[in-house]
């Protein structure tokens, strides 16, 4: 516990403190200045599209990977993990080497709003697809092929049978890939270019402020995506909570 | 959408974004064959930042192992006032953005933080050096092998530590012969994905590190170094060789995933 406070409380609470020291309206100006306000309008559409991006094809991958059969299934499951292994920088070089300037199949993304979207959806794609993949698991497959029979379409199936199951699991893995895709910097920091108003994430105009010696700025900006790490915690927290109580019932 | 239909949207996906990309890295960086990329590995400020990379991992795993379990059982086995925050607390370094973990530790250690002075005068240097880079390594790592035990001590109950308390045994004997080896895969996979974590970190490092080449230049920093130097060579290089721990990382959890399932 004390270690806790040690490693996480205490230079979080002098974030907060150097963030508003100097009273709510200096706080208030460091975050509503054009240049932030942009980062982080684009910071949360971006990851919004992302997760909704993920919920889409996460949950066809989860799918794939538990209701259906192929060779080589064992290798393009292990693989879905390696976003979480991989180091964000090589991520991002990753991204830049096939959307990047020398793309065999020429085309180039660099410094524009889909090298973000594309770099972030590398580093969030496991998160559906393992919040998902285990209730697929568990979902008998003859309750599908029970509503098939009885003669529902595979959309109707989707809707009415499999998709009400996996809401909580695709809610959260949104909810984390959320999260995180608001937080990131190494994947984005040499593929943005880092243009401001254009091309500049929350974190990374974060440490351009830092850089520069702002630090006032820097924490008030920080402070914002502190919050958002936060609620998107007790959002998980709150469907966990909902999940279980409704299986209970 | 048929079965098939399915199958070539999930793999295409996947493709496009993950299996592509990292092909084409390994594809770019054997180009010209092994030499260049032995070159770029063998430089004296690579080998360095590996080295450090090592050096900082070897620190914060440990670390990170005891109070992972110390927290996981205080978690599951105790009641005591503030275990919601804690539980609230622990998680929260895998929501956060390293870039705000960084500058939190730069706010507290730096010279006008509430630390950074008073450890001036001992003449301790932590921000731009080595304590602060463990540090903020240990933050961004935190979670994962409570992550990963406390699920496991839930399951397990406690009957059999109960059992042992009554036939005689002592905390530490409980401890060590009834519940660490029950829990002994959830702890090795834990330790796994806090080490990925760990070699990886990039962001909270790159705050609190000063970035000096060949002094506090980590090997994930040194890959962001020679790319802005237009040594692509270089950066994929050092990439792949993250890449590989990555891989390996990924193959050792799949060997363990089944065994914890046994357990």
């Amino acid at each position: 516990m004390t270690f806790l406070t040690v490693i996480v409380g205490l230079p979080l609470a002098a974030l907060t403190w150097a963030a508003t020291k100097e009273g709510s309206q200096t706080f208030r100006d460091a975050i509503t200045s054009p240049q932030a306000i942009a980062a982080l309008k684009l910071t949360l559409l971006a990851a919004v599209a992302v997760a909704l991006l993920n919920a889409v094809l996460g949950t066809i991958t989860a799918w794939v990977l538990v209701r259906d059969e192929f060779r080589g299934k064992a290798v393009v499951n292990a693989i879905v993990d390696l976003p979480f292994a991989l180091p964000t920088i090589v991520a991002g070089l990753t991204i830049l080497a096939l959307y990047g300037p020398r793309s065999p199949i020429g085309v180039d993304v660099t410094y524009t709003r889909t090298a973000i979207v594309l770099a972030m959806m590398f580093v969030t794609l496991p998160f559906v697809v393992r919040t998902v993949q285990p209730v697929l698991e568990e979902l008998d497959a003859e309750v599908e092929e029970a509503a098939r029979s009885l003669g529902a379409s595979s959309l109707t199936t989707f809707r009415r049978v499999i998709f009400p199951n996996l809401l909580p699991g695709i809610l959260s893995g949104m909810a984390l890939a959320f999260a995180k895709a608001v937080g990131e910097f190494g994947a984005l920091v040499i593929i943005t270019g880092n243009l401001p108003f254009r091309t500049e994430v929350a974190s990374v105009y974060i440490f351009g402020r830092i850089e520069s010696g702002d630090t006032a700025a820097a924490a008030a900006v920080a402070v914002v995506l502190l919050l958002i790490s936060f609620a998107a915690l007790l959002l998980i927290g709150a469907i966990r909570h909902f999940a279980t109580k409704h299986e209970r019932a | 959408m048929n079965r098939l239909g399915l199958r070539v949207v999930a793999l295409g996906y996947l493709a496009l974004v993950l299996a592509g990309p990292l092909g084409i890295v390994f594809w770019r960086t054997f180009e010209h064959g092994l030499a260049p990329a032995w070159n770029a590995l063998t430089q004296p400020e690579t080998i360095h930042a590996f080295e450090l990379t090592l050096l900082i991992t070897a620190i914060a795993v440990p670390v990170n192992t005891v109070f992972g379990v110390v927290c996981a059982l205080a978690i599951v086995r105790r009641d005591f006032p503030g275990k919601g925050v804690l539980n609230a607390f622990i998680d929260l370094p895998l929501a956060l953005s390293p870039v705000v973990v960084g500058l939190s530790l730069f706010l507290l250690y730096g010279r006008q933080g509430w630390f950074g002075g008073w450890l001036e005068d001992h003449g301790v240097q932590v921000l731009f050096a080595l304590p602060a880079m463990v540090i903020a390594t240990i933050f961004v790592s935190l979670p994962f092998v409570a992550r990963e035990v406390v699920p496991t001590l839930r399951e397990i109950g406690n009957d059999q530590e109960q059992a042992a308390y009554t036939l005689g045994a002592g905390g530490w004997s409980t401890f060590w012969r009834v519940t660490l080896p029950s829990i002994r895969w959830a702890v090795v996979y834990g330790v796994i994905l806090t080490t990925a974590r760990c070699l990886g970190e990039y962001g909270a490092v790159a705050v609190v590190s000063g970035r000096l080449q060949g002094q506090t230049e980590t090997a994930t920093l040194r890959v962001q170094e020679r790319y802005e130097s237009y040594d692509l060579a270089g950066a994929y290089a050092i990439s792949i060789v993250l890449a590989l721990l990555a891989i390996g990382v990924l193959v050792g959890l799949t060997v363990i995933r089944p065994r914890e399932e046994n357990a």
